[in-house]
């Protein structure tokens, strides 16, 4: 069996990166992710042949992203919200020039300069595309350390997989907390080879051209077309957890820290008779839409809780088709939502 | 098939340019880069090894023309790049090929990092002290006086700045192994020109660090000028501010 280890959520993003295989790390401080880009340079520093720059700006970082990921390397860069902002323009690109990579976002309170308290604002920006054009980021919503640490290996293996970039979402209290994990055996075999598209030595082969544009409508629309097509081929990856859904009186969904508040909500619900189920989205594009119509299709009341305004909740109406009733109950500003303010939100709505 | 064994072939293209045609105005010096560019690549022998990052703006097509592994960058962002890919293939050339608006302006923090970073890359910087592919409006190189579609009333130094000398401002960092500034106005600049952009690729092959050659050129069609016209103007208006010369050599420093 493997070490378990005692972590900070950031620093075993990093671990995870670099136990994954990453070699390329291009970063830029910003509370509350700074340990990530502290532990890339303690690690990538001592690494023969790896690579760890601190950036002028997140612009430059992103942009160091798309020329490592262009040249084959396994690379990420990690931020928190104001910073991810920044970055936008070169994920744009690097959807478009279909180039792999991770990018970790530590969300904290939004918007402007916001506050550096966990937030979940940044869904929208997330998971609808967050910068120009018609792309999709891969992204992942850990709710744990030992997930964090799990689903950056597995970050890694579907961007690869679809030429894409692919996102951690977290948020301040994850990267934060400390807990035990564990890393299971990783075999670089398993990364797949670049070399048939990558920039380099062009010797015996026709040069390479790595593009983000197209002048000719009718080109572009082909390249956005694929990218259409590759975005529902990843429809196969949903992933997501379910709680006690035999036969609750109310469903909540939340992803993230949230998804572990509501499971301490449901215990202290069981103690007063209220059996509470929760859908907890793994993966927040593709969301999954199919499995939580499923679960409207028995249940009629429906509770989505994050720390926005109330971004996921249009994704849960979307799945819901009218089924069910959809509530809302959310936090900004980097206020946590307490395990019992949600069930007193719980009472008014069985009320 | 006599014709071809009488006659002696005394100029070619270079090999490390495509077949594909040039889409510059006539009198656009980019033409002439593009071909120094190749020709250092042919005589050094790396065309095979070199990956290039065209910009934004009319050269966005030099991902066509140069006979190299190349990728288009954002705006601005062409050494950040330029710094990820060589990190990750340290042994292969990497240039950059930008404008004054890209290295001067949007980019002017990539440029001014990578340099201080001493960035083993080659960057061709083209001033030609206007937005070409745009329509022509003010560059931070646009000089005072001048006229563009957004200095209407010729550029004043008061509200607009003067225009910006990239080579002087990054020759005061430690790190660059090479810095120069050569115009193309008359046949003895352009074997200047082509030894100062041979030279910014040895340097690289020699692993000697960051090297940035800055080349004056003209916008015939953005400046209103006939091509003859424009090349004057180059040598009137624009050398007395941007003096020609190497302003950083590693080698004679040391």
């Amino acid at each position: 069996m493997e070490e378990r280890l005692l972590m900070k959520g950031n620093e075993a993003i990093g671990e995870a990166a670099i136990h994954a295989g990453c070699r390329y790390y291009f970063g830029y401080p910003i509370t509350p992710q700074s340990e990530l880009i502290a532990y890339m340079a303690k690690r990538l520093l001592k690494i023969k042949g790896a690579t760890f720059i601190q950036a002028e700006s997140e612009i430059a970082a992103i942009n160091m992203v798309y020329g490592a990921s262009a040249a084959g390397g396994r690379v990420m860069t990690s931020s928190s919200s104001p910073g991810i902002s920044l970055k936008q323009e070169g994920i744009s690109y690097l959807a478009c020039a279909e180039l792999p990579c991770v990018i970790v976002n530590i969300m904290r309170g939004g918007p402007g300069l916001g506050s550096i308290q966990p937030a979940q604002g940044d869904y929208f920006q997330a998971t609808k595309g967050g910068g120009h054009g018609d792309y999709h980021l891969i992204v992942f919503a850990p709710s744990s350390v030992q997930e964090l640490v799990d689903l950056t290996i597995r970050a890694f293996s579907l961007a690869d997989k679809y030429r894409n970039p692919a996102m951690i979402l977290g948020d301040g209290l994850l990267g934060q907390m400390m807990e035990p994990v564990q890393f299971k055996e990783f075999d670089e075999k398993n990364i797949p080879s670049k070399e048939d598209w990558a920039l380099g030595s062009s010797h015996g082969r026709k040069p390479r051209r790595i593009v983000p544009f197209d002048l000719d409508p009718n080109e572009l629309e082909k390249i956005v077309n694929k990218l259409g097509q590759k975005y529902q081929d990843m429809q196969k990856e949903v992933e997501y957890e379910v709680v006690n859904i035999d036969n609750p009186d109310i469903v909540i969904v939340a992803y993230g820290s949230i998804a572990r508040i509501v499971k301490t909500t449901i215990q202290k619900a069981k103690q007063e008779g209220i059996n509470i189920g929760l859908v907890r989205p793994i993966t927040l594009y593709p969301f999954p839409y199919a499995a939580i119509e499923e679960v409207a299709n028995k249940v009629d009341k429906f509770l989505v809780t994050e720390m926005s305004l109330g971004q996921m909740v249009e994704d849960v109406k979307l799945a819901v088709k009218g089924k069910s009733q959809v509530s809302f109950y959310g936090r900004t500003g980097g206020v946590v939502i307490s395990p019992i303010e949600i069930l007193q939100e719980v009472k008014k709505l069985l009320d | 098939m006599g014709v071809k064994k009488l006659m002696k072939q005394v100029f070619t293209k270079p090999k490390s340019l495509t077949d594909v045609p040039f889409t510059y105005c006539p009198g656009c010096h980019h033409g002439i880069i593009h071909r120094l560019v190749a020709e250092a690549m042919d005589d050094l022998n790396i065309a095979e090894d070199t990956i290039g990052i065209a910009p934004v703006g009319c050269a966005v097509f030099a991902y066509l023309f140069f006979e190299c592994d190349m990728i288009v960058a954002a705006h601005g962002r062409a050494p950040a790049i330029a710094t990820g890919i060589k990190r990750v293939k340290p042994d292969n050339i990497v240039f950059t090929y930008q404008g004054d608006g890209d290295l001067a302006s949007i980019g002017t923090a990539e440029i001014v990092h990578a340099a201080n970073r001493g960035e083993k890359i080659t960057v061709i910087f083209v001033n030609n002290a206007i937005y070409g592919m745009t329509g022509g409006q003010m560059a931070p190189t646009t000089l005072e006086g001048q006229i563009t579609q957004t200095s209407p009333y010729g550029r004043d130094s008061k509200t607009m700045g003067m225009p910006i000398r990239i080579c002087e401002l990054l020759s005061t960092l430690n790190s660059p192994a090479y810095i120069a500034r050569v115009a193309l106005t008359k046949p003895a600049y352009i074997v200047k020109a082509k030894k100062a952009i041979k030279k910014a690729f040895q340097y690289q092959l020699d692993g000697k660090g960051f090297a940035l050659v800055e080349v004056l050129s003209t916008c015939p069609t953005s400046w209103g000028l006939s091509p003859k016209e424009a090349n004057e103007w180059l040598n009137e208006k624009m050398i007395p501010y941007y003096p020609l010369g190497e302003f950083k050599n590693v080698e004679e420093v040391s």
